[in-house]
This record gives structure tokens, sequence and C-alpha cells, in this order.
């Protein structure tokens, strides 16, 4: 007991208050980084596409600040806070949104296709609902290898949960019981289609027990209650209680992309508590609350678009991939490449 | 061990020998464990090994995705498709998830998925196909053929050691159809192709179970008086173009045979590369004999004329042997 004594003790109201400041931070972070590959993409500095997490910022913070670095971690596209959070440095986003050979995926692969598998960061294919399946072989390995305390997060979007990749990958975990969270962004559309042609149940939430899992519905334009219900979510499955289906509903406050205008997000939407912007709430709640104040949030705004323009900076200095020197092997056994197919014959 | 080893046999102790030697290794798939799969090549391997073999939900999607985690986390999956057919469904999965992740990422995929693949009649259009053209397609994927007992284990034993995915084309007509006395010691390694009958006057490539019709045509051509060379391609990806190559330098003639579907096949591919790199090697126009291009049909009367047989192999030898 004498550790308890001389470890600072954090009093309830203190751990809710740094749980949330931590959580706006990388919110506030992820919009400003958001917003500068916006700006890039304008100007034509980024190739490809762009794909902000406008208005799901808060469910993705709480998503990231719940997970410890040991835990394994999908992330989609709307996931620039959770990565922040889970200790994605932004210099990996810019690099792998800019190209650099530096950067993670050294050019071969881009914009929102990042991370560090090795590390439990796992990097998304396009395909929606295949990387369920991947954090679950992730889990089940480490079963296999006596490793306990691991929580998995896989992120997707109300789409994604008509793909038979969803369905078949829940049912995996829940017949092996892995500590999956499975959070679902039911932000209004997918791509343009609304939800009434995506499903027809009256929640995604609904699809839970059919499958045996826990689900667990949430507000996701509310800090507070994506805190409380991720984290409690991510702590039930901590705690050898299977699989848990987090389903947040919002409003995507952008395009697809940023090459979509969403001139099909109906107005109704838009003025509904639905379409309020969860960084607006999330600030407004801490300044109501007195956790933070006024001149606090604008050193944290001004010292995160400092740190984010040096970082381009620095990318927009460093090498492009150079295809003359680049490996064109597809395979790690280079024993067995195929010499009669270099330069495509 | 026993005295007749047969080709199922050798999948089968390679798994076990896998198990044994390597403690990253598990299998997972449909009916794996205590029922020992659909074809019995992981018959007892549960009871022997406990807790690495592992029954999955009718979900191939997931089977593979699941590989693919376990592979990230350090493990060597072997995937069992019940059938070849249905390895489809896990597609997505295998050439887009575990095909692009070390060239993504850096990060090997050291899967190994086992095909169970080709015509037995009574299979049907969903019971019967090949399909290694279609992986050896993407980029990222090992795609092996063995024909022989011997090379079913020492390939597959290599499959698992390899550090990248392997699709593993293994034969259900050869299953119980070849034995072999013992298991072999050593063997050549995967990325080379084997003179499975020396000839002079005409190449026949193949591979898996199209080895054995295509020696039995040979052996048949003897009597004309032509001796025919066969060469076992082994692994369809890597292909060993240069021993297919150095074959064509001695006959002059070229004929592959494939049971998959001719577009696009392993077959074509074989012509194209003999024909650019090797074409005043030629003394005839290379030729190739494939399965109908339609579904496997399920009657043993159109099954048997669907695919290649020995006698369709060595009427299309005797063409060019005459040309």
């Amino acid at each position: 007991m004498l550790q308890a004594v001389t470890e600072p003790r954090v009093a309830p109201a203190d751990a809710v208050r740094e749980a949330h400041l931590a959580a706006f931070r990388y919110m506030l972070r992820a919009r400003l980084l958001d917003d500068k590959f916006a700006a890039l993409y304008r100007t034509g500095k980024i190739h490809g596409g762009v794909f902000l997490g406008r208005g799901q910022e808060a469910l993705s913070a709480a998503l990231g600040v719940s997970l410890k670095k040991s835990d394994v971690f999908a992330p989609l596209i709307r996931d620039a806070a959770g990565r922040l959070a889970f200790g994605e440095p932004i210099i990996d986003a810019v690099r792998t949104y800019l190209g650099s050979s530096l950067g993670p995926m050294r050019g071969r692969d881009g914009n929102v296709h990042r991370g560090r598998p090795r590390e439990g960061y796992l990097p998304m294919i396009s395909h929606l609902g295949a990387m369920i399946s991947v954090v679950n072989g992730v889990l089940f390995a480490r079963r296999l290898k006596k490793i306990t305390g691991t929580v998995g997060a896989a992120c997707l979007g109300d789409g994604a949960t008509s793909t038979g990749a969803f369905h078949e990958a829940l049912n995996q975990a829940a017949v092996e019981k892995l500590p999956l969270v499975l959070v679902v962004a039911d932000n209004q559309y997918a791509y343009s289609t609304p939800t009434d042609r995506q499903f027809a149940c009256e929640s995604l939430a609904d699809k839970g027990p059919g499958y045996g899992v826990t689900a667990h519905s949430v507000d996701a334009t509310d800090l507070t209650a994506c805190l409380k219900i991720v984290g409690g979510a991510v702590a039930q499955a901590r705690a050898g209680n299977g699989p848990q289906l987090v389903v947040a509903r919002l409003l995507r406050l952008c395009g697809h992309g940023e090459h979509d205008d969403a001139n099909y997000i109906v107005s109704e939407l838009k003025n509904s508590p639905l379409g309020r912007d969860c960084l607006k709430v999330a600030e407004e709640f801490l300044l109501q609350n007195k956790f933070t104040d006024a001149a606090q949030l604008a050193v944290w705004r001004s010292e995160a678009i400092r740190e984010i323009e040096e970082a381009v900076a620095q990318v927009q200095r460093e090498p492009a991939p150079d295809p003359y020197a680049e490996n064109w092997s597809a395979i790690a056994s280079e024993h067995l490449n195929e010499t009669h197919l270099e330069n495509g014959h | 061990m026993a005295t007749e080893i047969t080709y199922i046999d050798a999948i089968r102790e390679a798994q076990a020998h896998a198990l044994r030697d390597d403690p990253r290794v598990f299998i997972y798939g449909q009916d794996v464990a205590a029922f020992g799969g659909a074809f019995k090549a992981t018959k007892n391997l549960a009871k022997e090994f406990p807790g690495r073999v592992f029954d999955s939900p009718i979900s191939e999607d997931a089977m593979v995705g699941m590989a693919v985690g376990a592979a990230i986390e350090g493990l060597r999956p072997i995937i069992e498709m019940q059938f070849a057919d249905f390895s489809t469904v896990g597609f997505n999965q295998i050439v887009n998830q575990a095909a692009t992740l070390f060239w993504r990422t850096g990060v090997p995929c050291p899967i190994t998925v086992r095909l169970p693949f080709g015509g037995t009649s009574g299979g049907g259009p969903f019971h019967s196909q090949s399909l290694e053209t279609i992986y050896a397609h993407y980029p990222g994927l090992i795609v092996l053929t063995p024909a022989t007992v011997e090379d079913a284990y020492s390939m597959l034993l290599e499959a698992v050691a390899i550090d990248d995915p392997v699709i593993f084309c293994e034969h259900k007509f050869l299953y119980r159809h070849l034995k072999a006395e013992k298991l072999p010691s050593e063997a050549l390694p995967v990325g080379k192709a084997r003179i499975a009958r020396v000839g002079r006057d005409l190449t026949i490539v193949a591979y898996s179970a199209m080895v054995q019709d295509a020696l039995e045509a040979a052996n048949e051509l003897v009597a004309e008086g032509w001796e025919v060379e066969v060469v076992d391609l082994r692994s369809v990806k890597p292909l060993d173009t240069d021993t297919v190559m150095a074959s064509v330098a001695r006959t002059g003639k070229l004929l592959c045979v494939g049971e998959s579907w001719p577009w696009g096949g392993v077959t074509a591919e074989v012509i194209a590369r003999v024909a650019s790199e090797g074409y005043g090697l030629l003394d005839a126009p290379p030729q190739r004999l494939n399965a109908k291009d339609t579904p496997v049909p399920y009657h043993p009367n159109l099954w048997a004329a669907h695919r290649p047989t020995v006698r369709a192999v060595a009427a299309a030898a005797r063409k060019i042997l005459r040309s």
C-alpha cells in the first residue's frame, strides 16, 4: 500500500477532466491536420483522394484514447483522431499523403492506407469489412502465444455493415470469443447512399445480438458519451466478455472525399442534432465545465498548427520515390522472384 | 511409416512435420479438427497436436483474413479450403490483403492456403475447378502444383517455410491414385522444374495431374518411334522458364498441357515466353491443350471429354511430331 501513498492519486473528477482534455486535443489536431490535407488537395499538391474525418473526431478520439499502445487498431478512412491517439506521429500521415519515400508506405500506398503492422497498427485495404478478420487473426495469434489483456479495434461505416466480410468476421470473433471492439460510424451516407438504401433494421446495433455480440449505441456528436460508451466497450472486451459492437450515430460533415461536394446530404439532417459539429460541442462543454479556458484552447490550436506546418514543410523537402531505384518485387522471398517478368515481359 | 504412402498421406505427414518442428504453425479450416478434413488431410492432427488445429465457420473470407492477422503476429497458419472452388469466397483476402501486405508495408505474410483442386468425375461445376492461373496472375503470391507424392510432401513443407503467401494446389485425383514407398529426405527447391522423362522429339510441359497423363502419352508414343520429353513445372509461379527453354532447345517442339481453362492460362504463359525468348529454337508452332471453355461437367462421359486425357495428349503430340 506504500505505493498508493507515494503515487499521485487522481480523483475521479480529475480523471474525467483529463480524459476529455486528452481526447479533445487529438480531435483538434485531427481536424487541423485534415484541414491542411484539404488545402493541399485544392492546390494540387496531393495525388489521389483526400478523406476527412470531419464530424467523426469525438468517436475516433474516444476509441484511440481507450486503447493501449499494445492493443491492435485497424482504423478506417475518417479516423485521423483515433490514429493520433493510438500514437501515429503526424509526420507518418503527411508522408503517406505526399508519397514520401521515407514514410511507412514509401509511396507504394497513399492517403488513409497507412499503418505499421508490427506495432499493431494495421493499414486498411479499400475493401470494406476486410480488416475485421485480420484484427481477429492478430487476437487469435496472441491467444495462442498466451499474451493476455490485448484488445483489438476495427472501425467501419454504415455501408461496410452490408458486406459479407463484416458478417463473416463478426461471427468469427463471436465464435472464438475474441476481445474485438467493432466501432461502426453510422454517418447517414455511404458515399451518396442514404441508410434507408443500406439496411432495413431499426438500428445497426440490432445486428449485435444476432451474432451473440453485445451491442452499444452512442451519440457521436457528444464526446462525453463517446468516452463513456466506447471506453466501456473496450473495458468489456479487455475483461474477457467477448466481442463488442459499438454503433455511433453522427452526420458526415464533408463529402466522401474532397472530390465530392456532398450535395446529396439533406438539410433536415444538417439542421438536426445529428448535424452538430462534435468539435464545437466538445469545446463548449470544456469551457462551460471549466475543464480549460479559451486561452489554453488557443495555445493548443497554435501548437498543433505549427506542428502540422513543420511536418508538411519537412516532407516537401524529402525525396519522392525513385522508379529506377525501386525494388519492383512483391514478395519477401527474393530467390523466388521471376526474372522473366521484369519490365512487364 | 507405412510401406505405401499416398499423395494425401504425404500432405498429412508434411503438416504433422511442420506442426512438430515449428511452434508457429497452426491449421485452420472447415471440419479439419476432430473430423480430420473432408479428404482426411488432417486426420488425427487435432489429437496429436492439441490446441493447434481449429475448425472454422464456413467463412472463407474471414478464414484468410484471420490467417493474415496471425501471420502479422509472427505465426505460420495453414488454411485448408475444403475445395479450391470455395477459395473464390476468400479471393479478396488472398489477392488484396495477403498478396499486397509485404509490398505495401515490408511485413511478410507467411500463410499457406491449401486448395484441393482439379477434376474427379461426379464433382460437377463447383467441386472440380483448377484455379492456379487466376492466383498466379496476382503479384505477391507463390503458386505450387505438385505432381508426385514426394513433391506433395517436400513442397508443402517448403510452402510453410516460405515468407510469402503460398497457394498450394493439391490435386484431388492424385490424393489416392499416386503411391510412393517412402517420403523424400531431399528435394528440388521450389522454383525449379523437373525433367520427368527424357526425350528428343518433343517437349511436353505439364504440371500436377497432367504430368501423369503426359507421361502415359509419352509411353504410348514410344511404339511409334517417338521419344517425348516431359517437363513437370512443379510450381507455376515462379515458373522455371530456363528449364523449359533448355528442353525446347533439345527437342525443337513444344506442347503445353493444363487441366484449367484455356483463356490466358499457364499454358498460354509458357508458350508466350518460349515464343518471345526462344522463337529460333522452335521447328513447329507451339501448341497447348487445356480443358474446354465451359464449367466442369458432372456426368463422367462429359467430364472425361472436358479435360485433356492421355489419348488427347497423345493425339496433340502426334500432330506436332508429324508437322
